[in-house]
């Protein structure tokens, strides 16, 4: 069966923290926003595949985000786990429209 | 009921400690008389040098104040001596035409100066180095007057040549063998120490032997027997000591090179003892504290009629500093027909070991340089193991690569992050790694406590052999740089940069963005250079610091109030209990430190109830003073000898919020019961009577590591101008994680604390610090105040979807 997304309003982006996250509640979801220091706002599960950790408290650097748990390195564009860690966390697609973000869920 | 009476004759180091170990097993039960010719209160003599060098003080080096006597009900006459024992009445006269009556006598009058009895030897400005007054003479010598000699140089000559080198006069040291110290050292680590000293300034005269002391009134030079003659305005003689022991033998005592005593001290006449360096127990006379302070003990127990095992001997060993060079001698040195000896000896970095073996027995050992194996020599040596033991030991400690190469390849290396031998050993292998940090960057190995690094180095030299380099082993700050700490410290002083970004593209940063590692250094080094002008990166901290709790494993906070001291109110602890209530607290704990801790706090909750609560934060979390734990002290304590309590809480309210590299720990105990753990702190203060000593360097934590003794200082005021000062120049030099237990063993007690001698260089220190300070602000009030980091940080989105 085909997914069908539904694109809700987070925030915006004047709201974000710079190089850092926010913790945001989709329903059931509980997701991790970051404003890079690009500028582009990226979406993450907020739940480390190691042992759960929050990720948007962590260190952000450039695209990628340390959990403040264990340190595992993170990539917020793709969801991977940097080595020599592995695993993946699920991403969700970000976009700014008019200062404000988007998500699709 | 009359007390027994002892009378100690000697008011030093052996006597006053078997003095306390008397009392430490009878308090009340003797009534006790020391007579000391020395105007002072037992010193110690060991520090006399430090008083020559000017940076110390006949307070610092007392070990038992006046009070001290008097607390103990000890009958004290300083500046008398004994002049006469009389063993059939059982009582001394002095010189003061007093007569004491003894139960006990303990004799304990040292030993005196060799002054070599050559003409001129009483000429004015020829001293020895021995007492305090001895020290005064050179003091005052210094200030007229330009050239000295110091006659022998074993380590009491080469201790007061330091000391007249720092008093600006030139200095030539005399001796009459082919190298230094030869009663401690060999005639490699002899001569190593010559070119050190020379190094220093010393200038040397060796296998020269004083024929005359030159001048008319005052000493103007020296002749030696080769008639060769060399000025001086002073001379220093350390040519030795020898047992004082004329008074015993005036009194009918048996003497032989020292005063003949048994096990238990006892010398041939009943109730007579002697102890200390006067002594000859079984043909040995000792001058090294250690086994003085052994001698006492076995006397006091035996004076107290407690069953004791009596001395029995010991293995001379030295462990000193001399002019900050390090050297360790046990047991035999010199070697004979019957003996082997293992050798050591790097040139280059200046470092020698040799041990000598007897019978296939360890029988003693020289270090020069690196006296890090001492100890493990000294046990090794004092039970006579069988070289074997130390070999195999060896070569474990010293030559690591064998063990790891012995270890199986399913055995794990990093216990925190459960990598194996054979993982790291395949990731050098495979992705070409020649360095510790390379390792730890593809295996996680020692990337947690770090305390597996030594092995990960091994490893690397086992697996690379010759292809391992350890100089290029500097440690970067982190994978995104080459540059280390100092490299990294002096650029931001150099170049003025004024933010994480800028250092990092400055300093072509590998990485867009930096990582985990660095930010938080960078912005702690950005912080710690330009406390006033620094913002700091919120961005850039870690979770706990940003937040201003510590982070749990679910997500939820701890929230620790600020309690200084340890010391609270039950209007504060109502005040925790209602807040607790409030917010459904699941757990509430009392921490190592004196603390309440409020866990499973939800980040939306934490503003309102910092809030709620109105008290500072207690910085639970934190990379700066973390609590300062007290003893009751003497307000209800019956053993406390200081108020423990207030002055802890000065130091807390004094020093919290400071940011440091790393979190810091102190504790106040008011006696050395020690009831607050001040021995396990980064900087722990101990009452003692009439002062505090500051220990420095502990830790209880992974490396567990018991404080160093700083310093002992009499007042409050003291206390907190040395830690600011400690503090400072921790903040200064330390890398960022670096604890002060690390930090102290990678730098060197020593070395802290010459440059926290410095009065102007304290006031500095204390200056800068209280800079820093000056900017903190309480960072729960300053959320509570902020609508805009509420929002930020602490509260969450809440999204409705249609799903």
């Amino acid at each position: 069966m085909e997914k069908t997304l539904e694109k809700v309003r987070i925030a915006s982006v004047a709201d974000l923290p710079e190089k850092m996250g926010k913790t945001v509640r989709v329903g059931e979801l509980e997701l991790a926003v970051f404003k890079l220091g690009n500028g582009t706002v990226r979406a993450i599960e907020n739940r480390c595949p190691h042992k759960g950790g929050v990720l948007a408290e962590g260190i952000v650097s450039g695209e990628h985000v340390f959990c403040p748990m264990h340190d595992w390195k993170i990539c917020t564009t793709d969801g991977k786990v940097q080595a020599p860690d592995v695993g993946c966390v699920s991403t969700y697609k970000a976009v700014i429209e008019d200062g404000d973000v988007y998500l699709f869920i | 009921m009359t007390k027994e009476k002892i009378v100690l004759i000697g008011n030093g180091m052996a006597g006053v400690r078997s003095i306390e170990e008397i009392i430490k097993i009878n308090p009340d039960r003797f009534h006790i008389t020391i007579f000391g010719e020395e105007p002072y209160p037992n010193y110690n003599r060991i520090q006399l040098s430090k008083v020559l060098q000017g940076d110390t003080t006949i307070a610092d080096i007392t070990l038992n104040d006046w009070n001290w006597y008097e607390e103990q009900n000890i009958q004290l006459y300083p500046g008398e001596g004994v002049t006469r024992i009389d063993t059939e009445t059982k009582c001394v006269h002095t010189t003061k035409d007093r007569t004491v009556q003894y139960d006990k006598l303990i004799i304990a009058t040292g030993s005196v100066p060799f002054i070599i009895p050559v003409p001129g030897h009483e000429n004015e400005g020829v001293t020895a180095f021995r007492d305090i007054k001895d020290c005064e003479k050179m003091i005052d010598a210094s200030k007229q007057y330009k050239k000295a000699s110091v006659i022998g140089g074993g380590l009491l000559g080469l201790e007061a040549a330091r000391g007249l080198l720092n008093l600006g006069m030139e200095v030539n040291v005399i001796h009459l063998a082919d190298f230094l110290m030869e009663r401690q050292l060999d005639e490699t680590a002899g001569k190593m120490l010559q070119k050190e000293l020379e190094k220093q300034g010393m200038n040397f005269l060796m296998k020269k032997q004083t024929a005359e002391i030159l001048g008319e009134n005052r000493v103007e030079g020296i002749r030696f027997n080769d008639g060769e003659e060399i000025e001086t305005d002073l001379v220093v003689m350390a040519v030795g000591i020898r047992p004082n022991t004329s008074l015993a033998k005036e009194s009918g005592i048996a003497v032989n090179r020292g005063i003949l005593v048994n096990d238990f001290m006892e010398t041939n006449i009943p109730d007579v003892y002697a102890v200390g360096e006067c002594a000859e127990h079984r043909e040995i006379v000792y001058g090294l504290v250690a086994p003085l302070y052994e001698q006492g003990k076995a006397m006091a127990a035996h004076i107290c009629d407690t069953p004791a095992p009596g001395y029995a001997g010991s293995v001379l060993s030295t462990q000193l500093k001399v002019s900050g060079v390090d050297v360790f001698s046990v047991g035999e040195i010199v070697e004979d027909e019957e003996t082997k000896t293992i050798k050591m000896f790097d040139d280059w970095k200046g470092v020698y070991k040799k041990v000598l073996i007897r019978d296939g027995k360890m029988a003693g050992a020289v270090l020069f340089g690196d006296t890090s194996e001492g100890n493990k020599l000294l046990r090794l040596i004092n039970k006579k193991a069988d070289v074997e033991e130390y070999i195999g030991a060896a070569e474990e400690a010293a030559d690591g690569a064998s063990l790891v190469a012995s270890m199986d390849d399913s055995e794990l290396i990093c216990g925190c992050n459960g990598v194996s031998k054979g993982t790291i050993m395949e990731a050098i292998k495979r992705d070409g790694l020649t360095t510790v940090d390379q390792v730890k960057a593809c295996t996680s190995a020692s990337r947690s406590c770090g305390g597996c690094k030594p092995l990960v180095v091994d490893l690397l030299a086992h697996t690379l052999g010759d292809g391992f380099d350890t100089s290029n082993q500097k440690e970067a700050i982190c994978g995104c740089t080459t540059l280390s700490r100092d490299e990294v410290v002096e650029a931001i002083r150099e170049k003025g940069l004024t933010h994480t970004k800028e250092v990092m593209n400055v300093l072509s940063w590998e990485t867009d963005g930096g990582c985990s590692k660095c930010r938080p250094a960078l912005n702690y080094y950005l912080g710690m250079i330009n406390p006033k002008e620094y913002e700091d990166e919120k961005a850039s901290k870690f979770v706990n610091e940003r937040m201003h709790g510590n982070i749990q494993k679910d997500g939820t906070y701890s929230v620790v109030p600020r309690m200084y001291g340890g010391v609270t109110s039950a209007d504060d602890l109502r005040k925790i209990a209602d807040v607790a209530d409030k917010y459904n607290v699941p757990l509430i704990k009392v921490t190592g430190g004196q603390r309440i801790d409020l866990f499973g706090v939800k980040k939306e909750d934490l503003p309102g109830m910092w809030a709620d609560l109105d008290m500072p934060s207690g910085y639970a979390y934190g990379k700066t003073l973390r609590t300062v734990k007290t003893c009751v002290g003497e307000s209800f304590c019956r053993f406390g000898t200081q108020d423990s309590m207030s002055m802890g809480i000065q130091m807390e309210k004094k020093f919290e919020r400071i940011g440091t590299p790393h979190k810091v720990k102190m504790a106040v105990s008011a006696c050395p019961r020690n009831c607050a753990e001040s021995g396990i702190k980064d900087i722990g203060v101990v009452g003692v009577d009439g002062g505090w000593e500051i220990y420095v360097g502990g830790n209880g934590g992974t490396h567990l590591r018991a404080a160093d003794l700083f310093c002992k200082v009499k007042t409050n005021e003291e206390v907190m101008e040395m830690t600011g000062a400690f503090m400072q120049y921790y903040r200064e030099d330390a890398v960022y994680l670096e604890r002060t237990a690390a930090w102290v063993e990678r730098v060197g007690l020593d070395h802290i604390k010459e440059v926290l001698s410095d009065k102007a260089t304290r006031d500095a220190l204390n200056a800068r610090i209280d800079e820093a300070l000056s900017v903190t602000k309480e960072p729960w009030k300053e959320v509570i105040e902020s609508e805009k980091i509420r929002k930020e940080l602490y509260e969450t989105e809440l999204v409705s979807t249609t799903k």
